[in-house]
């Protein structure tokens, strides 16, 4: 560093070609790995003379489905990433027992383990249940896209954003070493002076602006754009788990960006907020981080608690049982997930008072989850189930959830937890109820819409051996954890003396190889269902038999959703509609108002990305003028007064006829 | 039974256009000049107690100014945010509800869980006391 000249770092701040990792073999064989196949993607849309349509049908997209495709690719590109480093700890701590060190140095071991805790649960559930909002909440609503088209198309870019911050720091410089959430005083300037920390810090601040925003988003579509007819207690389950998960992101996620904002002060500019010196105290870092962050379990959970209601219903041929129930559940959900958060820390210090009560207040919270497994239970009770793809994940969801909820009120015990604590347990608890809540919910969300949204469905051979790679795979890897963890063994450890264990590392390797084959199945589950979509193909727009709104339309629908705006009876609409005998209305159409494409959100994230970028290198022109290149665009975007369109009724004609034309093939 | 689904063109030009009837309660230019004037007199009132150490003691002044900022917040949700009860069809006010409780449980749940922690420490500083 010091041999760098002064005006070295006034152009590039404490870049030093030192940050680039030539001398990790890992890394740059990714790094090589990512080139090349970065390389022949870029290659092959060229050849494709692909990028106008990618820019002009997707980057720029305003249309709600469009947006909510491109989140659901995020999210499962970013699960291999995310996993990757997963295969990476699992074969570390299976072989790194006695004189083997393993192959992972501590500061690099250390950089994998949070990386994969940030990426799974910012850039890998999230995505997944936004993109799934996105999609769906419109269509069941009766819409034709979210209240604020831009700002959708706008939070979508930040949050790539976030990644794409997270991903360079794999190749430029270095990831945070502190674990998912940071707590200072490692993470403070004093313990964690490297540019990792601040990746984090601005990676998770762009993607917050995302996020939050988003959340603004769907409120405002749910509250005010209803179809004539829907009030509340009509709305579709999952609208009514997207309307309470948008509120937690609301009304949480801006105590995550001033937590963050506060140790980037700490950080930068030597404020003392997290610190041990000067009044500072770090243990309100673990306070405030977790204000937010016990409500984005269930910011994550709430949503496919929604799908699964929906899978429920459709597969079980007959009505969600306990509808007000489940509603009812669903919002005491949303206002106790605020009075928990202290569970996370039993041991931090507080006294048997404070312990007890968010003790108490966690038992609690597991009523309404119960009662929803029951309404899950019952509406199968006596139904016409039909085993399809979603249904069986739903039924592993069930089985697997209630273990993990289970464990997880035993870790509400304050006595247990300080046993338990920090332990491998907490690690198989908390994935038992991620895997086998959020992930096995976003697979039966994808399986259950797909044929919605591309208009034929997912294979089902390969579906159903990547279901049965993932559940055998999640129990094999993480059952072992949990006996690891009844015998005391600690997470985030990269070297073990005692070999008495090590066979239980084994085994939990194994089984992240079968999640890895379940992964793989479903690539390939997504490639053979390309090929083979003329035989998949789904002309009816109701592959499912399904009974919300989104199935009244074509699969995929079109652009303006609905030609005319439905009328709502029933909250099963769909269903209630075919069983009085629905005709869709073949004349008449008239011009229909749509948003303008608009690449302005994409450029505004991009200099915003380039702005954290730069923040984190100390590159501090280069911050200040992307910043005002952020407001310049912003403010040059509202002088944009060409944002909107009418669709002709010609156009809407010829979509119905053809659509028309579709359901008489069927 | 073709009657319950009724497609007329005038529902979806009305939803697309997405103008209520209850919107937000309307401006006048006297609600704004009430506003700013008890906000200055709120904003006026603090300063003249902490410039002219008017109580003696800072503890007390301390909570009468964060009294006189609360008053303030909501002077400006009721002139400048134009918030009741009516706007929006109750959104509005079921909004601030929900803002409140959160806020609320944040703050008074964060000053007792700071509070209590030092119990179950050992003493770090002389003046400290277990509790």
């Amino acid at each position: 560093m010091n041999s760098y000249p002064d005006w070295w770092k006034l152009v590039f701040g404490r870049f030093t070609l030192e940050a680039i990792p030539y001398h990790e073999p890992i890394l740059l064989a990714t790094f090589a790995g990512v080139v090349i196949g970065g390389l022949a993607l870029i290659a092959l849309i060229t050849r494709m003379k692909a990028w106008g349509y990618l820019w002009h049908e997707w980057f720029t997209s305003v249309d709600h489905k469009k947006i909510g495709i491109m989140y659901m690719v995020l999210g499962i590109v970013m699960l291999l990433r995310g996993f990757a480093d997963a295969l990476m700890m699992r074969g570390q701590q299976a072989i790194a027992f006695g004189a083997n060190e393993g192959y992972l140095p501590p500061h690099h071991y250390d950089q994998i383990f949070t990386a994969h805790g940030v990426i799974m649960i910012f850039f890998v559930a999230m995505p997944l249940v936004t993109g799934l909002m996105n999609y769906v909440v419109p269509l069941q609503i009766g819409a034709r896209d979210v209240a604020f088209p831009f700002l959708n198309n706008f939070s979508f870019w930040m949050t790539v954003g976030g990644v794409v911050l997270v991903m360079a720091s794999l190749f430029v410089g270095e990831f945070a070493k502190v674990g998912w959430l940071a707590y200072p005083p490692l993470s403070g300037a004093a313990y964690s002076p490297g540019v990792g920390m601040d990746y984090y810090l601005w990676a998770l601040q762009i993607a917050g602006v995302g996020t939050t925003l988003s959340g603004i988003n769907l409120i405002a579509t749910i509250v005010k754009m209803r179809a004539p007819g829907m009030d509340m207690m009509k709305m579709p389950v999952f609208t009514w788990t997207a309307l309470c998960t948008n509120v937690l992101i609301v009304a949480s996620f801006p105590i995550l960006a001033g937590t963050l904002a506060l140790l980037t002060l700490d950080r930068y500019v030597g404020t003392n907020f997290f610190t041990n010196d000067l009044g500072g105290n770090p243990m309100m870092y673990v306070n405030l981080i977790w204000i937010w962050g016990h409500p984005e379990v269930y910011i994550l959970i709430l949503p496919v608690f929604g799908v699964y209601s929906e899978v429920a219903s459709t597969f079980s041929g007959k009505r969600l049982f306990g509808y007000t129930s489940m509603v009812y559940a669903t919002v005491v959900i949303t206002i106790l997930s605020y009075l928990v958060w202290l569970h996370h820390f039993f041991t931090m210090g507080s006294g048997a008072s404070v312990n007890s009560f968010f003790g108490i207040t966690t038992m609690i919270i597991s009523i309404p989850t119960g009662a929803k497994i029951f309404n899950w239970l019952f509406t199968m009770y006596r139904g016409r189930i039909r085993f399809e793809l979603p249904m069986m994940w739903l039924l592993a969801f069930m089985l697997t959830f209630v273990i993990g909820g289970m464990t997880g009120v035993m870790l509400a015990v304050p006595p247990a937890d300080f046993i338990l604590h920090n332990s491998l347990f907490l690690i198989a608890h908390f994935h038992n109820v991620i895997i086998g809540g959020v992930v096995f919910g976003a697979f039966a969300g994808i399986t259950y819409w797909f044929p919605k949204a591309f208009g034929f469905k997912l294979d089902e051979f390969w579906g159903r051996l990547s279901f049965w790679f993932w559940v055998i795979g999640f129990y094999v890897a993480f059952m072992p954890l949990y006996v690891l963890g009844l015998m005391g063994v600690t997470r985030r450890v990269n070297h073990f003396e005692d070999p008495s264990l090590q066979i239980w590392f084994v085994i939990a390797a194994f089984g992240a190889v079968l999640i890895a084959l379940g992964i793989l199945c479903f690539l390939i589950q997504i490639g053979v269902s390309i090929l083979r979509r003329e035989q998949l193909r789904d002309t009816t727009g109701d592959p499912w038999d399904g009974r919300t709104l989104e199935w009244s339309t074509s699969s995929p629908p079109p652009a303006y959703n609905f030609a005319f705006t439905p009328v709502i009876h029933d909250h099963d609409t769909w269903a209630d509609m075919k069983k009085r005998g629905y005709r869709r209305p073949l004349t008449g159409f008239k011009p229909i108002h749509m948003p303008k494409n608009t690449g302005a959100g994409l450029i505004i994230s991009a200099f915003a990305t380039i702005c954290g970028f730069a923040l984190v290198w100390y590159i501090w022109w280069l911050a200040a003028l992307a910043f005002i290149a952020v407001i310049a665009t912003a403010i040059a975007h509202t002088f944009n007064y060409n944002r909107d369109f009418h669709i002709p009724a010609e156009a809407v004609l010829r979509e119905e006829n053809a659509r028309t034309e579709q359901l008489g093939q069927a | 039974m073709s009657g319950s689904q009724d497609h007329s063109g005038a529902h979806a030009e009305a939803h697309g256009a997405g103008h209520d009837d209850h919107g937000a309660s309307h401006a006048t230019l006297r609600g704004y000049l009430t506003g700013f004037v008890l906000a200055a007199i709120l904003t006026a009132i603090p300063f003249w107690l902490v410039m002219g150490d008017v109580l003696g003691n800072s503890t007390v002044t301390a909570l009468v100014v964060m009294a006189f900022a609360a008053v303030q917040i909501v002077v400006h949700m009721v002139y400048f945010l134009h918030m009741n009860s009516r706007s929006e069809g109750g959104w509005t006010m079921m909004a601030l509800i929900f803002t409140i409780v959160i806020v609320v449980i944040a703050l008074s749940g964060s000053l007792w869980v700071m509070y209590h922690l030092n119990s179950n420490m050992m003493p770090m500083a002389p003046g400290d006391h277990p509790m």
